[in-house]
């Protein structure tokens, strides 16, 4: 469990904090506790010093606990540590929102949510939205309209759009789909067919 | 990211207890990760302040009561908001993006850090985030940076929509601190940079904003937040105006008016406000009441248009206002 044993100085010689810098320093060697592993778990181990926290959340309906440097942000604890990549790490700086996820069910950007802050919390990534093999209505509809080009925004912009509609009541209008979606930036431009997709989507889940 | 250690507070008392200049209170994060992962603040402690309950939007005869811990898309959708107080859930909606709606709080809002891109990059001299070490923007690239309220030492911008209005509303704010609780005025809260562009406010180290006042007033109910931008939307400021008019008839018997994106803090307009006052609601008296609203406006190199652009923000605005009726 003790992270200092095991994360030394990478081959290159670079320093861990130098190479790992965020939140990333435990990615290898802590695993994912769930259940009675977890209420075993000693003392809080630290890193650099640094009391590592322990976070019990809910991600896509299933309970996790996992410890994570109070540095890791959302987007690297589910990216690097629990292994749902779906969930894209664009600008990091809170600009572009290809990070978006639902926290509680509101769309947040997972880039500049601590991990740290989401015990009792219930996540929900790109990969929890689909109904087994059958896609979530505006999965289908991106799908449909081709809402997307090279499609690293997509997450993103699906898991935006679907806040924007359930948690948010939707958008009357094309010019307030675009208002509304206005923080997920697509560098395709990929705009015209993602607001045609939001548009049909909303129909299906209203 | 430089190390720190993060502590969840229970109560204001739990979360003020041995706070100090390296103390940060996270709320939505939206601010502080980002300066965070830039290095351009580095606290020691984290005091993640989201569990405390500084929670409520209500509205008695004082006036319209925000726990610091509201987010801003709560405030901005609260039906007394929306009703008395409409220039507040304009200038709400028209900050940010959605999910950053979501995250950020009032209490952080008022006290988000400029966006210079001086101020966020560590490698360049910046008074503000380093003092002594020099101001870059001066005759560096200033073109979104303030005319108003400037000094030698820093032209950086005051980003916040929100508390535009709120100056224009004579807005209190309510401080918590291990010694008791004080209000202080919005206008007052937020100081000049002079030769200290470093200290942005008033608030001590081991201050926590736990909510804001805005006074009830028949101002506010009628009121407009125009924000002029680079693009449509999810942008700062160029310019911004925040206007309240009372009207008797076709005579305006009270004005509120605030600028942003202009000063080194929200800048209300008491000048334009006196200029407006008893005289009809027109054009002419637009026009007029607002050809000082500048005066003392230092511009840099690439900012020049602003006084202009103000002037013109603040007539467009008067005007929308006065047609919604």
């Amino acid at each position: 469990m003790n992270q200092e044993h095991d994360a030394g100085p990478g081959r290159s010689g670079v320093s861990r904090r130098n190479f790992l810098g965020g939140g990333l320093v435990a990615a290898a060697v802590t695993p994912l506790l769930t259940g009675q592993a977890e209420a075993k778990a000693a003392a809080a181990p630290t890193v650099d010093g640094v009391a590592q926290v322990t976070v019990r959340a809910a991600v896509n309906g299933s309970p996790v606990t996992v410890r994570v440097d109070p540095r890791a942000t959302l987007l690297d604890t589910l990216r690097e540590r629990l292994d749902l990549k779906g969930t894209k790490k664009g600008c990091d700086r809170g600009q572009c929102g290809a990070c978006t996820v639902h926290v509680d069910g509101r769309r947040v950007l997972s880039c500049l949510t601590l991990a740290a802050t989401t015990t009792g919390r219930e996540v929900t990534t790109i990969e929890g939205l689909a109904d087994g093999d059958r896609l979530h209505p505006m999965q289908q509809a991106f799908v449909e309209h081709d809402g997307l080009q090279c499609g690293f925004c997509t997450p993103g912009q699906i898991m935006s759009a679907v806040a924007m509609v359930d948690d948010e009541g939707g958008a009357d209008s094309d010019d307030e789909i675009r208002e509304r979606m206005s923080g997920n930036i697509c560098r395709c431009s990929a705009y015209p067919r993602i607001v045609d997709a939001i548009r049909d989507a909303q129909q299906v889940m209203r | 990211m430089r190390p720190y250690t993060y502590a969840q507070a229970r109560s204001v008392r739990e979360a003020l207890r041995g706070a100090g200049p390296d103390t940060a209170f996270l709320a939505g994060g939206t601010t502080l990760v980002d300066l965070m992962k830039l290095e351009v603040v580095t606290p020691e402690r984290v005091v993640d302040i989201n569990r405390l309950p500084l929670d409520g939007v209500t509205l008695d005869h004082k006036g319209l009561h925000i726990g610091a811990l509201e987010r801003m898309s709560d405030v901005a959708a609260h039906p007394a908001v929306r009703q008395h107080y409409p220039m507040i859930a304009q200038a709400l909606e028209l900050s940010a993006s959605a999910q950053l709606r979501n995250m950020a709080s009032i209490g952080g809002n008022l006290l988000q850090r400029t966006r210079c891109g001086y101020f966020r990059d560590v490698t360049t001299p910046c008074n503000k985030r380093e003092p002594g070490s020099g101001c870059s923007a001066l005759d560096g690239i200033n073109r979104g940076h303030a005319v108003l309220g400037t000094s030698d030492a820093c032209i950086a911008t005051h980003p916040s929509d929100l508390a535009v209005p709120l100056v224009a509303l004579s807005t209190t704010v309510h401080l918590a601190s291990p010694r008791g609780t004080r209000s202080v005025p919005l206008d007052t809260f937020y100081t000049l940079p002079g030769s200290t562009p470093d200290v942005e406010n008033v608030l001590r180290p081991d201050e926590l904003i736990t909510g804001i006042t805005v006074p009830r007033s028949p101002w506010a109910a009628r009121s407009l937040y125009l924000k002029v931008r680079d693009r449509q939307s999810y942008e700062f400021a160029l310019t911004s105006a925040a206007v309240a008019l009372e009207l008797q008839g076709r005579t305006i018997t009270n004005a509120r008016i605030a600028a942003g994106g202009v000063g080194t803090r929200p800048w209300r307009l008491t000048a334009v406000e006196r200029a407006l006052t008893g005289r009809p609601a027109t054009p002419a008296t637009f026009e007029a009441a607002v050809t000082h609203a500048a005066d003392g406006a230092q511009p840099r190199e690439h900012n020049a248009f602003k006084p202009a652009l103000l002037r013109r923000t603040l007539v467009r605005a008067l005007t929308e206002l006065q047609e919604s009726r």
